[in-house]
């Protein structure tokens, strides 16, 4: 069973990588959703069914697709993306394996990992995690649904077309309007 | 007692009112109607003070308004004290404040900013009945501020005269020296006994031994606080220049009721003071040199207002010798005989300089017996009173003050005995050179409007029959504001008379002789002069040294403002322009350089800022590695 | 399930760990080095999920239902936050014709 783990670890990594190398976004969008996919693995390896099933459905069905969606409607495979420099991209990559490297060392050091010995099949499971959910977090969860309202009218109202164009131009090509209003009045 | 409750509150809010209503209001208020106003509420407040002392039950009340600090075991409620003491100087300051304003309306009739005048009197008048009424010492803390405030507005309120600020300016800040040894005073009580109620202090003062060292301090800076506004001795400099206000304003807060407050202070605190004879004596002594000076320096000034002031610094100076020898009733008794006569004296004067289109040399007054009768005879009254001539009231609570003053120091009692004298000789010098003789100047006088001359009236009936508020024994007399007092002030029932009836009737008999051979004196010199020569060039030494205040401006000078100056001077040189300047400006041009600097991190670039808090959290579990 | 079970008792939560962290410091680095802002999106997506891959694994290992509920809401509010995101992102996109990161950056005033 652990070859079945490191299978499933290897594609979450190399897939990952290729999201963030990718040139064009689709392929990124196409890699991401195998990564997810691979971390519902994961999650099963784990017994949360519960929340592979979750993740299957709202990552890859709706998060991704919506991106992919997106990707499309705004026509970004011709869009052709300035890389950073050299410099900045080789510092990244060190601050990233330093920030690894950090991490490991603190979990190792500092922090203990002690894990009990007895498991419980039972706790990934939909009657467990729903027992959790409206008795022990109702009131987030009850929250939640504002959140999620609000985002919705935030979605739209962003989204919509009103007549202000172009107000994040740079304020060289914005119209003065300075010199407009005199004019107005005048008339 | 809902009753004594509202009307306790109505007194000092009906001024308020006023205070608010006119200043507010003061560019809408016509004509006289800002005076009117001012005038009705005021003597609403006197008809309710009237009320409550008609009706008072010789107990102390405390009227609760509301909790005002109330932190830990700090409580000062604001809450007015209603007994004896109170009610008699609310009926003082709202009585003749009344008067004053019905005399305001006529006196500044043609002024363009009258109602700010009388939204300015009207504040004083509550702040003086805060004073008076307040139940603890913070409350007449707020009432001794706000009458400083006012004084200063009012001294300075033809404020286009640069002179007249100064005035003001220096009546503050000779104020505040004082003030400065109330609030130590008061943070002293309040370290002692825990609270700033009168009550509570008077009774706990009761387990003191006398000659405490923090009852003696606690008194010194009281009366500290005294002399500065009551212009005592050495804070007295200030009230001769307050004449710069308009002459209604001498009269009610430089001549009847502020100046009182530092006496109404030390008798409201008698039990303290009581406690520590050491206050006493330099309260006696402060009070005589004050009296001498006031005196001395009344002698040949030509201002009529000057030479008022300066009679005022005297009279207060004989108040204070009065309570520094323990006789707090016969000094309550001299603040009352003394504002009716004082107020009057400034009014007459105020009709005088009225008549005369603003004229204050007496050198160029003179023969106005017959133009202006009334403010003539009034004026004569309250001279015949000041002087201390019998039966009028200034004669019982002068005569008071002497008698207790020989019991306890004959010495004392010969300088205001002299002083007395000089007070007789200015006085009458005053009133022969301005109504006697010939006019010599170049107005046309004429008698001032009934609304001026009805209040100088009321004021010289009640200068002439005051003195029988307070007749002594030996003229069959009950000593009735003694007794009344008593039931508030309890140094008042530590007095006692232990003079014989003979030794009373010799003092009374020489100091009245004296007087009245200083004025017959007083006649030989100016009471035929039809003219007036100017001072002769070569006056002696002492002559001169008087007339010009015994150098005490001058002496002020060299001793705190040339090394004031200096100081102030070398601390702009050094101070500011070396140290504090280079300091200030040099941190100011630190912090934009680094801020020039650190400004460039501000780039928008996003990916820069995600770079740095990377880098952040790297370190943050860099450091909990390594402490962990 | 048996099955399964031995997968969490072979494998030691420590190599979870180790693939959260990797996961994490990818997408880290992915947010670093580019510039168009829906990988950027995409990033952050998968930091968000190596963290609940961790949650997942600790409460599998600590047979505590708490960490997979704290998982749920994270996922709700990620899919609240790709959902403004991308709004932006088409905002952005018809006003400046590009989702280049490094136009928005006028946030310094």
């Amino acid at each position: 069973m652990q070859y079945l783990f490191f299978l499933l670890a290897a594609i979450s990594v190399i897939t990952a990588l290729v999201v963030v190398a990718a040139k064009s976004p689709i392929n990124s969008v196409i890699a991401l959703v195998l990564c997810f996919l691979s971390i519902a693995g994961h999650y099963i390896l784990l017994n949360a069914q519960f929340l592979a099933m979750v993740h299957v459905i709202v990552y890859t069905g709706a998060i991704l697709v919506l991106m992919l969606f997106v990707i499309m409607l705004l026509n970004m495979n011709t869009i052709v993306e300035v890389r950073k420099p050299v410099i900045t991209r080789i510092l990244a990559v060190v601050t990233g394996g330093l920030l690894f490297l950090v991490l490991l060392a603190a979990t190792k050091q500092g922090l203990s990992v002690d894990v009990p010995t007895g498991f419980d099949p039972g706790v990934g499971l939909v009657k467990r995690i729903g027992m959790s959910l409206f008795q022990d977090f109702l009131l987030p969860f009850e929250v939640s649904s504002v959140l999620f309202l609000s985002a919705m009218v935030g979605a739209m109202m962003l989204a919509k077309k009103d007549g202000t164009e172009n107000v994040n131009l740079p304020p060289s090509s914005e119209p003065d309007l300075r010199q407009a209003g005199p004019n107005d009045s005048a008339a | 007692m809902v009753k004594l409750d509202l009307l306790a509150i109505l007194v000092p809010a009906l001024p308020l009112l006023g205070a608010l209503f006119i200043g507010f209001g003061r560019r809408k208020l016509k004509g006289n109607s800002a005076g009117m106003l001012g005038t009705a509420l005021v003597l609403g407040a006197f008809i309710c003070s009237l009320i409550l002392f008609l009706g008072r039950d010789g107990q102390t009340h405390i009227v609760h308004v509301f909790d005002w600090i109330k932190v830990g075991t700090m409580d000062i409620p604001f809450a007015f004290q209603i007994d004896a003491l109170s009610l008699w100087m609310m009926l003082i300051v709202t009585g003749i404040g009344s008067l004053i304003h019905l005399y305001s309306i006529g006196y500044m009739h043609d002024d363009p900013r009258v109602a700010t005048f009388f939204a300015q009197l009207n504040l004083f008048t509550f702040s003086m009945l805060l004073l008076v009424m307040g139940a603890n010492f913070l409350i007449t803390f707020i009432g001794w501020e706000g009458v400083g405030l006012c004084s200063y507005l009012l001294i300075g309120f033809w404020y286009t005269t640069p002179e007249f600020n100064y005035a003001g300016r220096k009546a503050f800040v000779m104020n505040r020296i004082g003030d400065v040894g109330m609030v130590l005073a008061m943070t002293l009580m309040f370290y002692t006994f825990g609270t700033l109620n009168y009550v509570d202090i008077m009774d706990q003062a009761g387990s003191f031994a006398p000659s405490n060292p923090l009852i003696i301090t606690a008194t010194l800076l009281l009366f500290l606080g005294a002399t500065g506004k009551s212009a005592q001795l050495p804070l007295l400099t200030w009230l001769p220049d307050a004449m710069a206000g308009p002459t209604p304003v001498s009269a009610l807060i430089h001549a009847a009721t502020m100046v009182t407050a530092g006496i109404f202070l030390v008798v409201r605190s008698s039990v303290l003071f009581e406690l520590a004879p050491y206050t006493q004596d330099v309260i006696l002594w402060i009070g005589v040199a004050t009296a001498l000076f006031g005196a001395t320096v009344g002698l040949f000034q030509n201002d009529i207002k000057k030479v008022l002031a300066y009679s005022t610094v005297s009279q207060l100076g004989y108040m204070f010798a009065a309570l520094g020898v323990g006789a707090y009733s016969a000094g309550m008794f001299h603040v009352t005989t003394h504002a009716f006569f004082k107020a009057l004296l400034f009014l007459a004067a105020g009709s005088v300089i009225h008549a005369l289109g603003g004229e204050q040399d007496i050198r160029k007054m003179g023969g106005l017996k017959k133009t202006t009768k009334t403010t003539y005879i009034t004026f004569l009254i309250a001279t015949l009173a000041i002087a201390g001539i019998p039966p009028l009231s200034g004669f019982f609570s002068k005569d008071g003050i002497l008698a207790s003053t020989f019991q306890d120091s004959p010495f004392a009692y010969g300088i205001l005995v002299f002083a007395a004298m000089l007070t007789a000789f200015y006085m009458f010098r005053v009133l022969f050179l301005t109504f006697f003789g010939s006019y010599r100047g170049t107005a046309h006088p004429h008698e001032s409007p009934k609304v001026m001359t009805v209040p100088l009236m009321v004021l010289a009936v009640l200068s002439a029959i005051g003195g029988a508020l307070n007749i002594p024994h030996i003229f069959g007399g009950h000593e009735w504001l003694k007794v009344d007092l008593g039931t508030a002030v309890e140094g008042v029932l530590g007095e006692h008379m232990a003079l014989s009836a003979s030794t009373e009737w010799m003092l009374m008999a020489l100091s009245t002789a004296l007087v009245l051979l200083t004025i017959w004196y007083t006649w030989t010199l100016f009471g035929k002069k039809t003219t007036l020569d100017g001072e002769p060039a070569d006056m002696p030494f002492l002559k001169r040294l008087i007339a010009k205040r015994w150098m005490l401006d001058e002496l002020y000078a060299v001793l705190f403002e040339k090394p004031f100056g200096w100081l102030s001077r070398n601390l702009f040189g050094i101070g500011e322009t070396k140290v504090a300047v280079p300091l200030t400006v040099g941190s100011g041009k630190a912090a934009h350089g680094v801020a020039e600097w650190l400004r460039k991190m501000q780039t928008g670039n996003t990916s820069f800022y995600l770079f740095g808090m990377m880098l952040g959290v790297v370190v943050f579990l860099l450091i909990t590695l390594f402490t962990a | 399930m048996e099955n399964v079970m031995t997968a969490i008792r072979v494998v030691p939560l420590e190599h979870y760990l180790i693939l959260s962290f990797l996961l994490f410091s990818i997408g880290m680095v992915g947010a670093l080095v580019r510039r168009n802002i829906i990988i950027v999106i995409m990033c952050l997506e998968l930091m968000l999920n190596s963290v609940n891959l961790l949650l997942v694994a600790f409460s599998a290992y600590h047979s505590d239902p708490g960490g997979q509920v704290m998982v749920f809401f994270i996922m709700l509010v990620a899919a609240a936050e790709v959902t403004v995101g991308l709004s932006i992102l088409v905002l952005m996109k018809r006003n400046t014709d590009g989702v280049d990161m490094n136009i928005l950056n006028r946030l310094k005033w």
